[in-house]
């Protein structure tokens, strides 16, 4: 087993033997159900809109290059500038050289897991430039030196007493049970780094082929505040996020909503069109966009799987599946956790690292039942599974060669199935099960013995 | 109409009681079901892990055994599922099995339109879906159908219907403590029903529970959905 195997089953563990950690998070994961059971309840056909979804995430990721092409166009038509980044690696170089340029000292930096993908934060910090979360679950991830749990919402896993005594820890705020209270001591910190920072970074939730506009989905209005105030506006953009049309927003944003928190829209949507024009009063006076590659290419080169690349980052599979909310998010170690982690991860970091993520599930399927864009997730992990066995099958190939054997034919069968039972008669254990659990008391015969004896 | 056993090699080894009360129940209803003894895994087991080379000889092994017959009856949902959706993928197109196919429920309520089989059984009962069986299948109402005309049965609802017992096959062992917290946390929720008896339509979620329920000595009792159904 690899290192980063073997840590996956310590933190799983770990996680899986804290009834604390389990109780917490069922319990927040049972508010966000209650809630979007009642958000799909707004819809005529859920289903429907699932299926057009598919189908305009389709057409955008078989005809990716054309789009791409289209919303560069229509971005150096605003006056925006766009940068290509294949690794994180020159993603983090375009950025560190723009703020860099213009004599950059503070970032503001809204919710983006595409930063975290790339690592954005700590290539800033040791540029010397100042950068501060200013999504309220990112900014408490921020304090308490943490990764996010989650995609969508990233303190997840702490009750309001947990931030609190965060709060009252890192910002010697006296100690609080309301969440508005919070939210307010949150607010004032970061309100002054708005008006002092030179630059202010986001992700984006779609990229609009057809206006060359970024679209930024919130519920603080952080985001807004971000790609407004300061100078610079950089936009970092995985080069699947884009859609055809605005009006493909009128069914994206509200289904977005509805899988991530069960709202009907989000609080606060903005459409990010370009630079300040003149006689325009605000926005920023340079936007740029860069359009991160990073291993999505090798997806997308993968006729099979490419529909995982329609993932709109709702969130929705995370909560739904059962080992997530079992083993919490940061047992995964990657930016994307969950089932849709599982999928994409071993293609964007290597199946050799990462093949134990898509054994790491019961197959339930509860993940692709959930996805707002209809992606098979469940059949993917099992298309993962096949890879990674072709790739190296190790000591499990010896195993399934023998159970093939037995199982080719009806005699051979049956002996392997009296052998099963006399071993499990004589106490034979296999520790994994026989741990937590017992054994089934094996019949003296078989249902085939029982038909022919009868 | 021939109507073919598919008895899951899981079943017919560790729990061949599941084959034979289904096999009461059909017969009760008039039906006469063949077994064909030349029957023995359908595979899934290499399938889940990976080894789809090592799978495939043994579907196009059971498309052939099964070919005679009109009708295919298993009591298991997710045998029924790696037949009737992942054998197209595994063997590269349809076959004629995978049309065939039913789990026990749905080839009663659905196919032959019966719900009352006469069954008796007098306990609180309450009903896993397995995942398989619910999600793949899509089969959710049948079984409660079925329950519901059981005389003497009181079915009541968990909470955590849906959700997975945490078994997965070689999941359980691969990941053994993510798999019993799993199952912890389904029988916290079968616990909060009251109810006696946990009944499911796959054998592996019941062998699963029941491991964990008999070393944790809580007094609940898993049972196959067609046991109850032959019980009188
Ligand atoms: S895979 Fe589907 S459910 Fe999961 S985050 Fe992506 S869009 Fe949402």
């Amino acid at each position: 087993m690899n290192p980063i195997a073997r840590q996956f089953l310590r933190d799983a563990n770990a996680k899986a033997g804290d009834r604390q950690h389990r109780a917490t998070v069922q319990r927040n994961i049972g508010l966000y159900d209650a809630a979007v059971a009642r958000g799909k309840a707004r819809f005529a056909d859920w289903s429907n809109g699932r299926a057009r979804l598919a189908q305009i995430k389709w057409d955008v990721v078989n005809h990716l290059d054309q789009y791409l092409e289209q919303f560069e166009r229509q971005v150096l038509a605003n006056g925006g500038q766009v940068h290509w980044a294949e690794t994180d690696e020159q993603a983090r170089q375009v950025i560190v050289g723009i703020a860099r340029k213009h004599g950059v000292r503070k970032v503001v930096k809204a919710k983006s897991m595409t930063t975290e993908e790339i690592h954005l934060v700590p290539a800033l910090e040791a540029a010397g430039i100042r950068t501060l979360e200013t999504d309220l679950g990112e900014y408490i991830c921020q304090l308490r030196g943490e990764l996010p749990y989650h995609i969508v919402t990233p303190v997840m896993h702490l009750s309001r007493q947990d931030v609190s005594r965060t709060f009252t820890e890192k910002l010697g705020t006296p100690p609080t049970d309301s969440a508005e209270e919070l939210t307010g001591i949150a607010r004032r910190q970061l309100r002054q780094e708005f008006l002092t920072a030179g630059m202010g970074i986001t992700g984006a939730n779609f990229a609009i082929a057809e206006t060359g506009q970024i679209a930024l989905t919130e519920n603080e209005g952080n985001i807004r505040l971000c790609f407004s105030l300061p100078r610079i506006h950089v936009a970092i953009v995985g080069i699947e996020k884009l859609v055809p049309r605005v009006e493909d927003l009128a069914l994206f944003w509200p289904m977005l909503a509805t899988s991530g928190t069960g709202q009907a829209v989000t609080g606060t949507n903005s459409l990010v069109g370009g630079p300040r024009c003149d006689g325009e009063p605000d926005g920023p006076e340079e936007f740029h966009v860069i359009l991160l590659d990073n291993g999505r290419t090798r997806l997308l080169a993968d006729v099979e799987q490419r529909d995982a690349l329609h993932c709109i980052r709702c969130g929705a599979c995370l909560n739904a599946c059962p080992v997530y909310r079992t083993i919490g998010g940061h047992a995964y170690r990657t930016t994307y956790m969950g089932p849709i982690g599982a999928v994409i991860t071993p293609h964007l970091r290597g199946l050799n690292d990462w093949a134990h993520l898509p054994y790491a599930s019961s197959l339930c399927g509860a993940c692709s039942a959930v996805c707002p864009v209809n992606i098979p997730v469940h059949r993917h992990l099992l298309h993962n599974r096949r890879s990674a066995t072709s790739q190296k099958a190790g000591g499990l190939q010896a195993v399934f060669t023998v159970w093939r054997w037995f199982m080719q034919a009806a005699p051979r069968y049956r002996l392997g199935g009296w052998l099963a039972r006399w071993f499990s008669r004589r106490g034979w254990a296999a520790p994994p099960w026989t741990d937590t659990r017992e054994l089934p008391i094996p019949p003296a015969q078989s249902f085939r013995d029982w038909w022919k004896n009868q | 109409m021939r109507v073919a056993l598919f008895i899951p090699c899981f079943v017919d080894q560790f729990f061949p009681q599941i084959g034979v009360a289904m096999v009461q129940v059909l017969r009760r209803i008039g039906l006469q079901p063949e077994f064909p003894a030349d029957q023995t895994c359908c595979g899934q087991p290499a399938f889940n892990t990976g080894f789809w080379d090592e799978a495939r000889p043994l579907a196009r092994r059971f498309c052939a055994i099964f070919e005679p017959y009109d009708a295919i009856v298993c009591p298991s949902g997710s045998c029924t599922a790696m037949v009737r959706h992942f054998y197209p993928e595994l063997l590269g197109g349809p076959a004629a099995a995978t049309t065939k196919t039913f789990e026990f429920t749905e080839f009663l309520v659905k196919e032959l339109g019966v719900a009352d089989v006469g069954a008796v059984f007098p306990a609180k009962v309450t009903y896993h879906d397995s995942c398989h069986t619910l999600r793949e299948l899509g089969v959710k109402e049948y079984p409660r159908k079925l329950l519901r005309c059981v005389r003497g049965l009181e079915l009541v609802e968990m909470a955590a219907a849906e959700v997975c017992c945490g078994f997965g096959g070689t999941f359980a062992v691969k990941f053994p403590s993510i798999s019993t917290a799993m199952a912890d946390t389904k029988i916290e929720s079968i616990r909060q029903t009251g109810a006696t008896h946990v009944v499911s339509t796959d054998s592996s979620c019941l062998m699963h529970l029941d491991g964990y329920l008999r070393r944790q000595k809580i007094p609940i009792k898993t049972l196959h959905l067609a046991e109850v159904l032959a019980a009188q």
